[in-house]
């Protein structure tokens, strides 16, 4: 064959497979990603039966209920909390005025944590709220 | 002394100023002069650097609370090891950190170029200064590790306690020599642009600062994860988090880079795509450094709610339109010399795992840069989480092993049938016989992609097994050395190839580790009584009883566990958590013991087969009473004793704390006679030892291949030339096999 | 007091430091490269990693990757390059005044 058309051919052949690539990471992202929330976000939009990634800040009073665990996480920017009860595994950095992410569901006046969802942010990284 | 460390990073930052003019003027107008003042200010930059640090490092160990980042990152309590390392757990002196050993690389590289890429050094320069003048003005500017309060407080902070962890005194200086390291390939692969020298000398030059970068970025990647296992509580050792994949993606860009510069060297091909390597690491590991610094992705603040995210988004962007055009401007002399002749040969392979490599990265890119992306697009932040990483990097590594089993056993330019049934017979049949044994004695076939991970690591086992053989076998037909002297030698001659060899070979048994300890993990979260048991994956795990001891730093609850298989007796594992008591005084003086930060000591047992590893959680439900109750007492007495006159309170309220302490050693004893439940999560996890040896072989693979370390080479290098220059170079003649 | 005085002779100190090739010469006999010696450079380069693939090439031949006739084809191609860098290189080394 041709050295040209070969490279031709190879050219295509990987741009397909990047394009290709790209393409199922777009879409699985957009379909499969749930929406990440602050307090007040997840105040105004939270739909019961739907789950969303809470995002925040924990605040100090951190209650155990049995294995489950009861804290409040606040929204950074307004001075907003919602009520959070969580049952699972508790990452150790997990602590009063630590940045977490926890996938959660509304239940009436409360949020129901998924087991095993809570992230902690890592404790060796910048925290802004200590800095300013 | 912090008026001096303030003044050295003033003085820092005008150096860097100066010594960028200097080297672009000396580079313009040919005046040598310039170019040597402007890399004596790198000199002077590590020299000021080096102070402030030593200042910085001074003020920690002998905890003068008067700088607040010692008050607010260290204690009188914090081990002296640990004070060392508290200066880089804050975000001043990281920064500090960062800028202090780019300035040490940045000499290092500058004096091992005094006489080598002349043109292309004084760019060279005035790019390291410019980052060395970035993170110097962010120490100025924003992050003032010299800050002093007029009336320091009598205690520090104190460290966070699950960073008292010997592998977080090495982590962060290892990850920022590797972002560091990253940068010296970028400030060279620029100036080779700008002045349009794009042979392969620039390559030689900062090819061992890169295979530097990949080593350390490695070392504190897995450093990293080693912690999070021990350390952390939750029993895994990668989480996909952003500073996680932070390292990871420089880090796989530069695994990319060591290869294709191979092909560049060896058949003058791929220029464009090795200068955009190159330049894509040094953006990674600033990125990088971003990630980490700013706590943009952590996902609670805003873009640009930290005070470093402007000034890094613009250098970031800064880096990426300057190695955009000059890629572009330069085209033309990028253009390569050579064509790829077969897609059977070594080149294929390397061009091969390059695509996958960057495929990875733009993978852990998308995902994690993912929830800003789709807040650009839809207005809402949208995570996908670790989940949406593995469909894509689990095939993809996939590939990656089988690669790095087929590319040392193929050779360059091209290869014939024959060679290629000869050189794969015995990797197929150890990978074949991998998985016949597994599909026969294992229920490895229940997770197929873990089990392809096995088969194909096998084949690069068998792989570098049989090159390393073959090579022996060659090398002792030559010399008729005795055997381990003919392999000692044979891997001292080729240093980079079977240092590679042994890198890959360590690889594999990572992945395999990672395959097997993430598709076989048996785990149980269960609430045991004292005398109860648990049976996982086989172990009956028995909580024999409690544990609890008390001291001014931590009250600590834990339980003794007793392992066994069937009547077998294997093991007792301990494992506690600890409570740190909060600063915060509202909690209560009791109270405060039991609100503050808390970590895990895990019952560990590792093993080359498998792990056993057990954490409590004990639940503080029941001790709540007894805790309320000792604060509403030790309130009132406390208030009662304020009301006294100065010297009886105080010698009251010194009575007061011996009391407080009975107390809590009160409820340390409720924990352990009372049998209340308690939480642990139990985890057997096959093969976890063999990520941590593939890592130390990697390490010793990365090792042989960097060695002999720049320096010395360099004087070997020189001894080299002095003795071509007595004697005109010949072709080295063909040796007889 | 002291410690600006510290701080004053940190500063004299790198300025001194830093400027001395400037004052030493005036730039006038630091030569700057030539662009030959930026070649002689190049082709140093391009020589050692001519060497290195003759090498790998005659490893991979005794570890059974080439053929005979494949390896005979390569190294002679190889040789010719290396030959033909060494050449280039004495053309340029005639040119520097050493």
């Amino acid at each position: 064959m041709d050295p040209s058309r070969k490279r031709a051919i190879r050219l295509t052949v990987a741009l397909s497979a990047a394009l290709l690539l790209a393409s199922a990471l777009i879409y699985t992202s957009f379909t499969a990603g749930n929406p990440e929330l602050t307090a007040s976000q997840l105040l105004k939009h939270a739909q019961p039966g739907q789950s969303y990634i809470l995002a925040g800040t924990v605040l100090s009073g951190i209650q155990h209920d049995g294995t489950a665990l009861l804290f409040r996480v606040r929204d950074p920017k307004l001075r907003l909390s919602v009520p959070v009860r969580y049952t699972g595994i508790v990452p150790d950095p997990f602590a009063a005025g630590r940045g977490v992410l926890v996938t959660v569901h509304e239940q009436g006046s409360t949020f129901i944590g998924e087991p095993n969802s809570l992230t902690t942010k890592c404790p060796s990284k910048y925290q802004a709220a200590a800095a300013t | 002394m912090a008026l001096i460390g303030r003044a050295l990073l003033i003085l820092g930052l005008l150096v860097c100023l100066y010594g960028i003019a200097a080297s672009v003027y000396g580079a313009r107008s040919g005046r040598q002069d310039f170019v040597v003042s402007g890399r004596r200010a790198v000199y002077a930059l590590a020299a000021l650097m080096t102070a402030a640090f030593a200042i910085l490092e001074a003020a920690f160990l002998r905890s003068d609370f008067s700088f607040n980042v010692v008050a607010a990152h260290s204690s009188t309590t914090t081990p002296t090891f640990y004070k060392g390392a508290a200066v880089w757990s804050s975000q001043e002196g990281s920064l500090l950190l960062w800028v202090w050993l780019l300035s040490l690389w940045s000499s290092l590289v500058l004096v091992l170029t005094r006489k080598r890429v002349r043109e292309i050094v004084p760019y060279a320069t005035a790019v390291l200064l410019g980052f060395g003048g970035f993170f110097t003005s962010l120490t100025v500017f924003f992050a003032n590790p010299f800050g002093t309060s007029a009336t320091p407080p009598p205690e520090g902070a104190g460290l966070d306690p699950l960073l008292l962890h010997p592998s977080m005194m090495i982590h962060p200086p290892m990850l920022y020599s590797g972002y560091t390291l990253l940068t010296i390939p970028f400030a060279f692969a620029i100036g080779a642009l700008i002045t349009g020298r794009l042979g392969g000398d620039w390559l030689a030059v900062t090819r061992r600062f890169a295979l530097g970068a990949w080593l350390f970025l490695g070392i504190g990647i897995v450093l990293g994860a080693r912690w999070s296992y021990t350390e952390l509580g939750w029993g895994g050792y990668w989480a996909w988090d952003p500073v996680e994949n932070a390292a990871l993606m420089p880090w796989l860009c530069a695994t990319a880079f060591i290869h294709s510069i191979m092909i560049q060297e060896k058949r003058g091909m791929l220029k464009v795509w090795n200068a955009s390597l190159v330049l894509s690491s040094g953006v990674l590991a600033i990125l990088g450094t971003f990630l980490v610094r700013s706590g943009i992705l952590e996902s609670i603040h805003a873009f640009g709610a930290s005070t470093l995210g402007v000034p890094f988004v613009t250098l970031i962007a800064a880096m990426v339109a300057s190695s955009v055009g000059l890629v572009i401007w330069r085209r033309e002399r990028l253009r390569s010399e050579a064509r790829l002749d077969s897609l059977l040969s070594r080149e294929a392979v390397f061009l091969f795992q390059n695509m996958v490599l960057v495929a990875m990265v733009f993978v852990i890119f998308w995902v994690t840069f993912f929830p800003l992306i789709s807040e650009a697009i839809t207005g809402t932040k949208v995570s996908v989480g670790p989940p949406a990483f593995r469909p894509f990097i689990v095939p993809l590594a996939l590939v990656l092993v089988a690669l790095a089993g087929i590319g040392p056993i193929i050779a360059w330019r091209r290869v014939t049938a024959a060679n290629l049934t000869r050189s794969f017979s015995f990797p197929v049949a150890s990978a074949a016989l991998t998985l016949t044994v597994l599909l026969i004695a294992s229920d490895a076939s229940a997770r197929p992609l873990a089990l392809a991970m096995f088969v194909l690591g096998a084949f690069v086992l068998g792989t570098v097994t049989q090159e390393l053989w073959r090579g022996t076998a060659a090398r002792r037909a030559m010399t008729h050395d005795p055997l381990p002297v003919a392999f000692v030698q044979l891997v001292r001659r080729n240093r980079r190839r079977y240092g590679g060899y042994i890198v890959h070979a360590g690889l594999a048994a990572l992945l395999i580790g990672v395959a097997a300890s993430s598709s076989f993990q048996h785990s149980r979260d269960v609430s045991l009584q004292p005398g109860q048991s648990a049976r996982v994956d086989g172990l009956t795990i028995r909580y024999v009883r409690a544990t609890a001891s008390a001291t001014a730093q931590k009250i600590s609850f834990g339980a003794l566990l007793s392992v066994s298989q069937g009547r077998r007796h294997l093991m007792t594992l301990v494992t506690s958590r600890g409570y740190y008591p909060a600063q915060d005084a509202s909690l209560g003086p009791i109270g405060r013991f039991f609100n503050g930060a808390s970590d895990s000591n895990v019952g560990l047992s590792a093993g080359a087969w498998h792990d056993i590893w057990t954490v409590i959680h004990p639940d503080l439900t029941p001790l709540q009473p007894l805790i309320s109750q000792g604060d509403r007492v030790f309130q009132s007495a406390m208030a009662a004793e304020a009301s006294l006159p100065a010297a009886q309170a105080r010698q009251g309220l010194g009575r007061l704390w011996q009391f407080r302490d009975i107390a809590i050693s009160e409820i340390t004893t409720r924990f352990v006679t009372h049998p209340w439940p308690v939480e642990f999560l139990l985890i057997v996890s096959p093969l976890v030892t063999w990520i941590w040896v593939g890592a130390i072989i990697i390490a010793i693979g990365g090792l042989i291949a960097l060695w002999p370390f720049p320096m010395f080479a360099w004087r070997r290098v020189r001894a080299v030339s002095r003795a071509k220059r007595a004697a005109p170079p010949r072709v080295p003649a063909r040796e007889t096999a | 007091m002291i410690e600006f005085l510290i701080v004053l002779a940190i500063l004299l100190l790198v300025i001194a430091f830093v400027s001395a090739p400037l004052r030493r010469g005036g730039g006038a006999h630091m030569q700057a490269p030539s662009s030959s010696a930026s070649q002689l450079e190049e082709l140093e380069a391009a020589r050692e990693a001519k060497y290195r693939e003759i090498r790998d090439a005659e490893l991979d031949h005794r570890t059974g990757k080439l053929s005979d006739e494949d390896y005979q084809a390569i190294d002679g191609s190889l040789r010719a390059e290396a030959v033909e860098i060494l050449r280039e290189l004495d053309r340029i080394g005639e040119r520097i005044p050493s």
